[in-house]
Order: C-alpha cells, then sequence, then structure tokens
C-alpha cells in the first residue's frame, strides 16, 4: 500500500478524530489527532485489522514555543506500514490521556515525557518523575527552562577557565 | 498460624552491585528467597544528551552519540548519521556504505561478547568471561587500526566515514572472522553454552511469551528470543545490508521455554556468526579505493522537517527522531534505545522468582545503563 492509498484509508476510518495529514522523510505519515480522541483513534488503529498498528516504536513529547506536543511512532508488523501520530497540547494545562491500556511498553515512556516537558498523562498508573531526582525543579527539554544555580546547595556553575575577563587567580578551581 | 512471622522484606540492590551493568538500582520486595517485586529506580547516569544535542551543531553532536552506548558506540553512530543524512537528503558514497557495515558489525560482535560474558560473570563463571574479552580485544586493535579509538570510535561522519581501510586491515579482519568463525565459537559453546550448570541457570528463567515482548515493545536479540523473527536489517533494510546473504536467528526453547534467558543468550550466539558472514561479503564486494564521503555544506543546515529512522543496534532498535527547524543546531533530538524498553518489563517478569535469577534476567537483557538514562 503506498502513502496516498494509506491516508485514504486512514481518513475514513478514524473520522473526526484525524485533524490533518502531513509527509513526511522517510515514507513515513504524519496525523494529527484530536486530544480528545486519542485513546479511540488508537484503538482503532490498533485493533482495526486493515490497519494493524500494533507495535508502538517510540513516543515523544516536544516544546514547539508556542504549545507542546506529544509524538507517537507506531508500526505494523502486519502491513509493513509506519505512522507518526501528533496531538499538540496547551502550553498552560498540558494533559494528554494515557496510552498504558493500549502498549504496556509506554508506561516509562509517558514518565520520561513528564520527567522532561512536564507533560501531564491522565489515568497512567505510576506518573512520578523517572530520570531526574524527585525533588527536582522544572523540566529540562523545555525551551524556556533554566538551569538551576544550585541543587541542595551543591554549585552546579564552574568559572570559564578561558575568560580573560575575570581577574586573575580570582577562579579558583 | 505460624509461629514464625513471614513479612515481606525490602532490600536494596545497586545502584553500585556488580552485576548492575552501570549504574542501576533495584528495589526488591522478598518474601524469603522469592521475589515478589524487583521495581527498578534509574536516572543515575543521566547527562541529558537530548537537551545537549539542542544547544550543539548537527554535527558536533555526533561525537556524544557514542557515549550513549558506549559498548557499541559505531552502531549509534551509524544511527544518528543516517537519520540527519535522510532528513538532510544526503547521499553517501558505495564505498562509505560498505565501511560502514563492516565497522557496525564488527561492533556488534564486540558488543555481544560485553552481552553474553558480562551475563555469565554475573552468574559467577569467571572464565568464560575473560575469553570473551580476549577476542574483544582483537576488535579493539581492528577498530584502533582504523579510527584511532578503542571505545567511542567516532568513526562515521554524516555524509560518509572518517577514514579508509589501513593497510592490513582487511587481513587482520579476515583473520578475526575466520578465527570466530572455525575456533572461538565452537570451542566457547563446548567451554559454556552446553554446561548444564549454565542451562540450569538460565533455562525456563524469565520466560517471555511473543505477545508480551511485542507489547512491552522489547526489540533486537530480545524480541528475537522469543521466537520473533524480526531484524532492521533484513525487515527494513538501511545502508547497503540488502546485499548481504545472512540470516536471523530466533529463539527456539532449546533447553526450556521458548523465550527464556538461555533463548536470549543463545540468540547473541549466533548473532556473532551471522555479523562474521555479513564482514566477509562485505569486504569481498567492496571497491579499492573511491570516494569515501560526500561533502556536506559549510555551514551546515538541515531543511526544516521532522523524521524518525530507526537502526537494529546490538540492543535492539535504536532509533532517532530529529526535529530540525533549519537552523544549525537540532530543534529536538529524541534517542530510542532498545535498554530503555527492556528495562520497563523487568518489573512484569521478576514477580515470583528467586533472587538470584534477578542477576540472570538482568544480565540476559543485556542492558547498558547510559542508554537507558542518556
Amino acid at each position: 500500500m503506498d502513502r496516498a492509498e494509506l491516508i485514504t484509508l486512514l481518513s475514513s476510518r478514524l473520522g473526526s478524530a484525524l485533524l490533518s495529514t502531513e509527509e513526511m522523510k522517510n515514507d513515513d505519515s504524519m496525523l494529527v489527532v484530536d486530544r480528545k480522541q486519542l485513546v479511540s483513534a488508537v484503538g482503532t488503529l490498533k485493533n482495526d485489522p486493515a490497519l494493524g498498528f500494533s507495535t508502538l516504536m517510540n513516543h515523544l513529547g516536544v516544546d514547539y514555543q508556542d504549545r507542546l506536543a506529544v509524538i507517537y511512532n507506531l508500526y505494523s508488523p502486519l502491513h509493513r506500514n509506519k505512522i507518526t501520530i501528533k496531538v499538540y497540547l496547551d502550553r498552560d494545562k498540558p494533559e494528554v490521556p494515557s496510552l498504558e491500556r493500549a502498549f504496556h511498553g509506554i508506561s516509562w515512556y509517558e514518565r520520561e515525557t513528564y520527567d522532561l516537558l512536564g507533560i501531564r498523562f491522565t489515568g497512567h498508573s505510576n506518573l512520578k518523575r523517572l530520570l531526574l531526582p524527585e525533588d527536582w525543579e522544572g523540566h529540562p527539554l523545555r525551551k524556556d527552562y533554566v538551569y538551576p544555580a544550585s541543587y541542595h546547595g551543591i554549585e552546579t556553575g564552574r568559572p570559564d577557565l578561558l575568560d580573560d575577563t575575570a581577574a586573575p587567580g580570582g577562579a579558583d578551581v | 498460624m505460624s509461629k514464625y512471622s513471614s513479612q515481606e522484606m525490602v532490600l536494596n540492590m545497586g545502584p553500585h552491585h556488580p552485576s548492575t551493568h552501570g549504574v542501576l538500582r533495584f528495589i526488591l520486595q522478598t518474601d524469603g528467597e522469592m521475589m515478589v517485586k524487583a521495581t527498578p529506580d534509574v536516572g543515575f547516569l543521566h547527562r541529558g544528551i537530548e537537551k545537549i544535542a539542542e544547544r550543539l551543531p548537527w554535527q558536533s553532536f555526533l561525537p556524544y552519540t557514542d557515549r550513549i552506548d558506549y559498548v557499541a558506540s559505531v552502531n549509534c553512530n551509524l544511527g544518528y548519521a543516517l537519520a540527519v543524512e535522510r532528513l538532510a537528503g544526503i547521499a553517501v558514497p558505495e564505498k562509505a556504505e560498505y565501511l560502514r557495515v563492516i565497522a557496525a558489525e564488527l561492533s556488534r560482535i564486540g558488543s555481544h561478547f560485553i552481552g553474553f560474558g558480562a551475563l555469565l560473570l554475573d552468574l559467577g563463571a569467571v572464565t568464560p568471561f575473560v575469553h570473551a574479552l580476549r577476542e574483544r580485544e582483537t576488535f579493539n586493535d581492528l577498530m584502533e587500526m582504523l579510527c584511532g579509538a578503542r571505545l567511542t570510535h567516532n568513526y562515521i561522519r554524516i555524509g560518509g566515514v572518517s577514514q579508509d581501510l589501513p593497510g592490513g586491515f582487511r587481513e587482520k579482519c579476515l583473520a578475526f572472522v575466520d578465527h570466530l568463525e572455525r575456533e572461538f565459537i565452537g570451542e566457547f559453546n563446548t567451554l559454556i553454552s552446553r554446561n548444564t550448570i549454565l542451562i540450569n541457570r538460565l533455562a525456563n528463567v524469565g520466560v517471555i511469551s511473543a505477545e508480551t515482548a511485542e507489547e512491552y515493545t522489547l526489540t533486537g536479540p530480545n524480541l528475537r528470543g522469543s521466537g520473533v523473527r524480526f531484524d532492521l536489517r533484513k525487515d527494513e533494510p538501511y545502508s547497503v545490508y540488502d546485499r548481504f546473504d545472512f540470516e536471523v536467528p530466533v529463539g527456539t526453547g532449546r533447553y526450556g521455554t521458548l523465550g527464556d534467558s538461555y533463548d536470549r543468550y543463545f540468540v547473541r550466539i549466533d548473532e556473532v556468526v551471522q555479523s562474521c558472514r555479513i564482514i566477509r561479503q562485505a569486504l569481498g564486494q567492496m571497491r579499492v579505493g573511491g570516494e569515501i564521503r560526500t561533502k556536506v555544506p559549510k555551514p551546515f543546515t538541515v531543511p526544516a522537517g521532522e523524521i524518525y529512522v530507526r537502526t537494529e543496534s546490538p540492543r535492539g532498535e535504536l532509533g532517532f527522531y530529529l526535529i530540525s527547524d533549519g537552523g544549525r543546531n537540532p530543534f529536538r533530538v529524541k534517542v530510542r534505545t532498545g535498554s530503555f524498553s527492556a528495562m520497563t518489563i523487568i518489573e512484569l517478569i521478576s514477580q515470583g522468582v528467586m533472587v538470584a535469577d534477578l542477576v540472570a534476567i538482568i544480565g540476559s537483557f543485556d542492558i547498558v545503563a547510559p542508554e537507558v538514562d542518556r
């Protein structure tokens, strides 16, 4: 099945959940899906035998500055198709339903996205920080993130040894 | 009622435990020697590689990809370079494709030596680990000849590779491949793979069915250990992998159940043999001389767009999701690694096994901690 046929099939099956489609490099297609209908759309993609997108390849969150997004890369081993699903989220209240029921393996991916981008996954069984300490403040992959000057009294910065303007002998390392 | 209390006990394993392959921590809930649950605690090696990428020019990020999985750094170089090239529409000279395949397959062999060698070491079999490391030493020497580095190779460039084969490499590489196929693998299997104690430690331990493996997004040897014949080199060929004749080994449940730790262990040994076949064919097909790198424009920018490219690394699917806004730096880089998805299933299959079996299970996944934390 080529890309155009796949898009036609997908838009007939997904109906109003599909907001728009875009072409991607690498023979991939991008579907922008409505946030409220994400769970049912993914259910259709996974369980419809004509589609069979039963494998999750990858999940990530992105900060596009004006808004946030979550992206899911799905693969259909049956038909050897790949699609990319994107859901745009409000910057003020970034919330999206968790896909744990559809893909068990997504649990840690969603925790990582929550940890690094502050996107909340409603209905997630254990939405805690994954990589950063639990008392870390902020979400580093946000574009407006400012690196903290210290953590528990430990300074995070270092003097720049190549900076000539610093007073000689001033920087103790 | 028994007069003895049967309370569950919480034990801590790691982060500095010899069998946690880097820095991983597990919180074990145990009932005597039986484990109720093992909860992994990760992040000790989180270096923020994805954030670092956003602050560097496209090409300057390449050495950092070595550090995603330092046991198989060429494969990480390759995954990133392929993704950037496809997004920017850069064609790579044929000769460079062959050099990439040779380096990547050598790296896969070297990585699997650590993979199954460390598993055996964790189980208490020290000698086979030394044998595996002895062979990895030749791999290190070959890579040193090729690019000067022994661990973080940084051999691949966007548009090609950094160097052509040096004199004497071809002969040494062929001798290495011959030695592995004709001597080492047989000797190693006699020494340890068919050892009753090893079989008892690995067979029927940590059984994962094909359905569960797919649900938990397992990839690479861990997925193939469950009997799923899926290899991106075969099913979605990139570079010049479609020109080689090789097989995709899968688990068979030889000594126990399909998808047990022994299957995952033995799939890696079989893959070493297949990588040897690929290297021999690549050396045979490759022309002497010729371009090894496409010149890329300076300053190097990538047209705005998004792409997801996945490759077969020794630890499974290594995917790069790149977003470019047309500038000199990536807008967003997401690295999807095989070890990360393997970690998510440990909580499930550790339920109800012996504490000592957890070591076998972790080892059988060939987890490399920096790949989990990035």
